[in-house]
């Protein structure tokens, strides 16, 4: 670690003008021998300049090394390196090890916390975690029952804990943190649980909370200057957050925050997205339900925010906006714009000014995605940035106890959590998406604190008339808004990727394998199935000069839920019923790390 | 550790095809409509069950309870109580825990290492379907209905919507 110290150090003196206590971060996101970050830096590229393994050599790949982690379920995010040290996270309990590269692997340290174990079922769809983060010395866990911890990276010894929410109204988490500057910004999940969303801040020295800014509610609660703060360019005016509800609806208005966060450090910006509203029956939650389903960029030091976009107003399947933005600078019209890029489960790709947040592109980014015609990009209408919602598929126009057939894409979006990457060589991005459509019938339920308020009963099938997969790979122009390639899939791409300089792009399947595709094609290069069905994120990291690329498997997750047992067709008849892919006959529970590299 | 790890690599395996066993063993009195009532049916033993007539209609309860299942339980326990990574499948508790065991297991949840089943006792969306969603997995345990969104159903009666009502509040 001393040796790492030093070298970092120097890093950060060019790179920052001012001194903050995650100097020393913002060296090692910029080190590609380091893994500092679970979305490989604040810009959320998940891109990697290095290039030992490439286009060429990457089928030659070998397991090199393996790690059990102890705990048999859904293994999301990846391990971190700094320095020689890897730190690997697992599931639900939570536990964190660190691992010496200079010595096999060998576990320095290993930090399991005492957590009740009634915040597992208040977890919906599996008891995810999507891995540490690492600042100023310290290892950052948020566990499943929001607490937030920081840990000395050298020992594990706990510097501070603060605690985030409360598991006993449904309050979990699975996401990561971001740590920034002198702050770590956590966000918090349970939406099904009629939660309402909130974004926090705490002191990254000493773990007392700085900000908190809730999804929906009064304007001191969500942090919003109803002058300055725009939605599409327009102040958002008083209220905004609580205008668009009926009552003190707001109150449990759903809105959560367990995404993957993004940063611009010159803009002093930070970027994420909010969850569904609560219920899923939108019969019982008239209006817009604002700032639901809405892409958010608010100030680090504050949490004020600078600008909004509601992608989904009034939401009626679940189309959760809590999906990565991935920032770019590009060249549009001559001209190069700092870009906000952003696949929404809602199953259209959009392209944002991230300065101004102003919307740019609005495509599909899967053709079958039918619940609206497109987004009103005319600034001068009255429904500007609105999706046309199409009354078929209306879930909300069709009305309660009415079974709405046919939806694309299902609940699960056309892409979840699982993060895409972005190539600055080949100025495409790279996405796992799913494949899959859904009938959607809602229905009146009542609220009690801590159960799941759902309302909605669901059923989720392979998108019809297509390849009979439940998921493509595909690579996407954002500035044209357009597909350049797709991979199809037997299952959802529930695994996020990795882009290289080599040329090569990363990605993991449900029945287990790890792919290697060619960045310019799509053309595979390389496959190995791993002892479980990948939905971690792919990482790569230099140890002794030798590139490496690890990835966790451990099927689970809402895939797992879904997946497991096979998806039916419940419009195809009976002759279908059990003629889908069950992914139970491809693999089952693990908990795996496996880390490759080129032979010797 | 160890039970857990068993009772959920067992979670996944019951998601294969491997009911037939436990088929075999149900005595079908314990399923077999004896008399019906305001559109619920019962067996001889006075407990709820399914009632699936020659044309594939579901009693009403069947179908609430494929309903009320999809909102509440199938985040856990899949898609038609066929079991995920996560939970067993619960088609088969139904027919192995009879309706009393069921019943308490729902009320009060019950812990096996890190596999929990929370207590649904004071949430109205299940306590008020508890009897739609039992004999729904009943009859998808010994399958006597398909996979899938029942294609027909009885109406609801009167009193089933009285019933609804008043618990739901």
């Amino acid at each position: 670690m001393k040796k790492l110290t030093l070298f970092t150090s120097g890093i950060a003196l060019c790179a920052a003008t001012m001194a903050y206590a995650n100097d020393d971060l913002i060296g090692l996101i910029d080190d590609p021998n380091q893994w500092a970050i679970q979305t490989g830096d604040y810009k959320n590229q998940r891109y990697s300049e290095l290039d030992q393994i490439n286009a060429d050599n990457v089928g030659d790949l070998q397991v090199a090394w393996t790690f059990s982690t102890g705990v048999l379920r859904g293994h999301e995010g990846s391990p971190l390196v700094i320095g020689d040290v890897m730190f690997v996270h697992t599931p639900f309990p939570n536990i964190v090890y660190a691992l010496d590269l200079k010595n096999e692997g060998k576990i320095i340290w290993k930090y399991e916390p005492k957590q009740d174990p009634d915040v597992i079922p208040v977890m919906c769809c599996d008891t995810v975690n999507r891995g540490v983060a690492y600042a100023d010395g310290k290892i950052f866990l948020h566990q499943a029952d929001t607490k937030v911890v920081a840990l000395n990276a050298e020992t594990g010894a706990v510097e501070w804990e603060a605690q985030n929410g409360d598991p006993s109204i449904g309050e979990t988490n699975t996401a990561t943190v971001l740590p920034i500057k002198d702050k770590v910004i956590v966000g918090i999940s349970g939406g099904e649980f009629g939660v309402r969303g909130h974004t926090t801040a705490y002191d990254m020295a000493t773990g007392e909370q700085v900000w908190r800014a809730y999804s929906m509610g009064p304007d001191s609660d969500i942090l919003v200057d109803p002058e300055n703060t725009t939605h599409l360019g327009t102040p958002v005016g008083e209220n905004s957050g609580t205008n668009t509800w009926e009552g003190d609806q707001w109150m449990i208005g759903g809105g959560t925050t367990w995404g993957w966060y993004s940063a611009d450090l010159d803009e002093n910006l930070f970027y994420y997205g909010t969850g569904n509203p609560s219920t899923w029956n939108p019969a019982q939650r008239p209006g817009d339900n604002r700032w639901s389903m809405t892409l958010m960029a608010r100030d680090i030091d504050t949490g004020m925010a600078k600008w909004f976009y509601q992608m989904t107003p009034h939401d009626e399947w679940d189309y959760d906006g809590v999906n990565e933005n991935i920032l770019s600078e590009q060249m549009i019209d001559g001209e190069e714009r700092k870009l906000l890029t952003h696949f929404d489960r809602n199953g259209l790709g959009y392209t944002m000014d991230r300065v101004t947040g102003e919307l740019l592109v609005a495509e599909k980014f899967d053709p079958v995605v039918n619940w609206t015609t497109g987004v009103d990009m005319d600034p001068n209408s009255e429904t500007y940035g609105r999706p046309a919602v199409v009354a078929q598929y209306s879930t909300a126009q069709n009305g309660e106890d009415v079974n709405t057939t046919g939806v694309c894409p299902a609940a699960l979006g056309t892409k979840d959590q699982q993060p895409a990457a972005y190539s600055p060589k080949t100025e495409m991005f790279y996405v796992p998406t799913n494949h899959v459509c859904m009938d959607y019938e809602p229905f009146r339920v009542s609220y009690t604190a801590g159960q799941p308020y759902v309302g909605a009963t669901l059923a989720m099938y392979p998108a019809p008339d297509s390849h009979g997969g439940m998921g493509n790979f595909i690579a996407w122009d954002n500035i044209n808004g357009e597909i350049k390639w797709s991979i199809p899939e037997k299952f959802s791409v529930w695994s996020g990727a990795l882009a290289t300089a080599g040329d090569v792009v990363f990605y993991g399947t449900l029945e287990g394998h790890l792919k290697a595709v060619h960045a310019d094609t799509g053309e595979e290069l390389y496959r190995f199935k791993t002892p479980s069905g990948i939905i971690g994120n792919v990482m790569t990291y230099t140890s002794d000069g030798r590139q490496y690329v690890g990835i966790l498997s451990g099927v689970g997750g809402w895939a797992g839920i879904g997946l497991a047992a096979g998806l039916t067709n419940p419009n195809d008849g009976l002759g279908a019923v059990g003629g889908y892919a069950a992914l139970s006959d491809y693999t089952a529970l693990g908990g795996q790390l496996t880390v490759f590299a080129l032979p010797n | 550790m160890k039970t857990m790890q068993l009772s959920l690599a067992l979670g996944l395996m019951v998601a294969l095809p491997l009911t037939a066993t436990a088929e075999d063993k149900i005595d079908p009195k314990t399923y077999e409509v004896a008399y019906s009532e305001d559109g619920r049916y019962y067996n001889h033993d006075d407990v709820p069950t399914f009632n699936v007539a020659e044309d594939g209609t579901v009693d009403w309860l069947t179908f609430s309870g494929f309903r009320r299942y999809h909102a509440e339980c199938h985040v856990c326990h899949g898609p038609d109580g066929e079991g995920s990574t996560y939970a067993p499948a619960i088609k088969n508790s139904a027919v192995e825990m009879g309706y009393d065991g069921f019943f308490e297991v729902v009320v009060n949840g019950r812990e096996n290492g890190n596999s929990v089943m929370p207590h649904f006792g004071d949430n109205r969306n299940v306590m008020c379907y508890l009897d739609d969603i039992y004999v729904y997995l009943k009859a998808r345990g010994v399958e006597a209905v398909p996979r899938g969104r029942p294609a027909k159903k009885e109406a609801k009666s009167d009193v089933i919507r009285e019933d609804e009502d008043a618990c739901m509040g």
